[in-house]
């Protein structure tokens, strides 16, 4: 915590940094929907490439030098195609459904740190407006898949809440554990008290996140709420046109946003030597973009029960294992060096990963949803 | 100022939708506004400086309560047709006015003890101890729990098949 303090006093980005509040506001408002808009626009073509290679194929080579212009190809035949509307729907919360699924995405950059101090607000309660208002999201796809007036989008977005509601809970205790290391809810506060980055120091609460997060953002092997081969495309069934646009737009944010919070969270944030913190932190993201692009070229979707077995009696567990052996490393043992807490902790990870793996059965044969 | 208007703002916002859940026919719009209700009581946390509150309150009645409430509506059918109405209207209305009116009376008339302390920087430092710390609401907290575990078995052991 001293060592926090003093980083985070000395070369802190003042808090109004461009002068004045409301300027502050503007130009960081601009920036993170430049920074969400430009990184999303990356990563659609960075995925189609990987995907391309990984399933030995070129992937979009067309449109410019490698298909870098892609997106942009994409982006104007979405925007011209038809705006349809289905008739037997609700059409105020069609209307309203991609806005309230993509504004809450977006209002999470608010207290992400691009660098020392560099973020819209630095709230003293950082974690939980983050879980807070990224819940908010789910709202958005179930006003989809209802307003659609479609059995597919529906069950898409029925999928979606009780994934939803299941991984939630060993996200925010995998989060409770960093939080007890860092001692502060703060994201810049957390990053500045990486000393060694907590992928280190919480391996376990790292995998339990991660999966975790795959889930929350829909990614493959958890991407049952537009399993084309199920339900056609899920919830965004009846969207086309701009509404569609937004809805992808969402989608890819919400990538961005869990690339994001592991950055911040685990991997040291904007910390690193010699290239300037905001390089810094653009690699750790793109490097778990990879990843993820990566675990979707290999992983077969799950089912549905499967899902919901991996959730609570697989990540649960360690979840609260994790939290309990944290906190009593925090209380027993604070000032215990990391050349020994690191090995503990990941060879404690190892064993307890075996073991669960082990015992880890799915009940009976009953599929739900 | 800025206060008076984003109060003012966040009010009317919160009474318009709790009005909307009550009168609108179609549950799952009804739903819609109680989200919405939920939101501007957690703005008016913020401007008391219970930024923890807030947080809780999004996380816990938007992400949990509400979600779990629309979850339910789309296992229901015939959502479209809405509730039914019956001849209780005016009896509710006459009640409701009465209820209101007490409330506002009981709320105005008393004299509130006012606390002139200065705000705390963390909301989460204080209120972590208070509640957890020696000579705090350990023991409460504890029981609640307790309760809350019970009824998640009760619930379980309510619906399970055999």
């Amino acid at each position: 915590m001293t060592a926090a303090g003093t980083i985070s006093q000395a070369s802190a980005l003042a808090s109004d940094w461009p002068g004045n509040f409301w300027l502050h506001l503007l130009v960081f408002a601009l920036i993170i929907l430049a920074f969400v808009i430009l990184t999303v626009i990356i990563l659609i073509w960075l995925e189609r490439r990987l995907l391309g290679r990984i399933q030995v194929r070129p992937g979009p080579n067309r449109a410019g030098p490698f298909g870098l212009l892609q997106p942009i190809a994409d982006v104007v035949k979405i925007l011209t195609k038809e705006d349809t509307v289905p008739g037997w729907g609700d059409r105020l919360v069609f209307w309203l459904a991609p806005l309230v699924a993509f504004v809450p995405v977006l209002l999470v950059f608010a207290v992400v740190p691009f660098w020392n101090g560099a973020l819209l607000a630095d709230l003293n309660i950082g974690i939980l407006y983050v879980l807070a208002v990224s819940s908010v999201a789910s709202v958005g796809i179930f006003m989809t898949g209802w307003a659609s007036g479609n059995k597919y989008s529906l069950i898409g977005a029925m999928r979606d809440i009780a994934q939803l509601i299941s991984y939630e809970i060993p996200m925010m205790l995998s989060l409770a554990a960093v939080v007890l290391v860092a001692g502060s809810l703060s994201l810049n506060e957390i990053v500045a008290a990486q000393d060694v980055p907590y992928i280190l120091l919480q391996p376990m609460g790292f995998t339990i996140f991660f999966i975790a997060a795959l889930a929350e953002a829909n990614r493959t092997p958890f991407d049952l709420v537009e399993a084309d081969s199920e339900i056609v495309a899920g919830f965004n069934i009846e969207y086309s046109g701009m509404k569609f646009a937004i809805l992808y737009l969402m989608e890819y944010s919400e990538v961005v946003f869990i690339a994001a919070i592991a950055t911040s969270l685990f991997l040291g944030g904007w910390r690193g030597p010699f290239l300037p913190p905001f390089l810094w932190f653009v690699i750790k993201m793109f490097a778990v973009f990879f990843v993820l692009i990566w675990i979707r070229g290999t992983l077969p979707r799950l089912r549905i029960d499967q899902v919901m077995a991996f959730a609570w009696k697989f990540l649960l567990p360690l979840a609260l294992i994790n939290l309990v052996v944290t906190g009593a490393q925090v209380v027993f043992w604070p000032q215990a060096p990391y050349w020994s807490l690191v090995p503990i902790n990941v060879t404690l990870l190892a064993a307890l990963l075996l073991l669960w793996a082990r015992f880890f059965r799915l009940g009976g044969s009953r599929v739900g949803i | 100022m800025g206060l008076e208007i984003a109060f003012w703002v966040l009010t009317i916002v919160a009474v318009a939708a709790a009005l909307a859940v009550v009168s609108l026919h179609n549950i799952f719009r009804a739903s819609l506004a109680l989200i919405m209700c939920f939101l501007a009581v957690a703005g008016l946390f913020v401007t008391l400086s219970a930024d923890f509150l807030a947080a809780i309150q999004v996380l816990i009645y938007v992400g949990a309560v509400a979600v779990l409430i629309i979850l339910a509506i789309m296992l229901t059918r015939e959502v479209q047709r809405g509730s039914f109405s019956n001849r209780l209207n005016v009896p509710v209305l006459l009640s409701t006015i009465l209820f209101l009116g007490v409330a506002v009376f009981a709320v105005m008339a008393t004299s509130w003890p006012v606390v002139t302390l200065p705000l705390l920087e963390a909301t989460t430092t204080a209120l972590g101890s208070e509640l957890f710390g020696e000579g705090g609401f350990i023991l409460p907290v504890e029981i609640a729990a307790l309760l809350l575990l019970a009824a998640i078995i009760g619930a379980i052991t309510l619906v399970r098949e055999e």
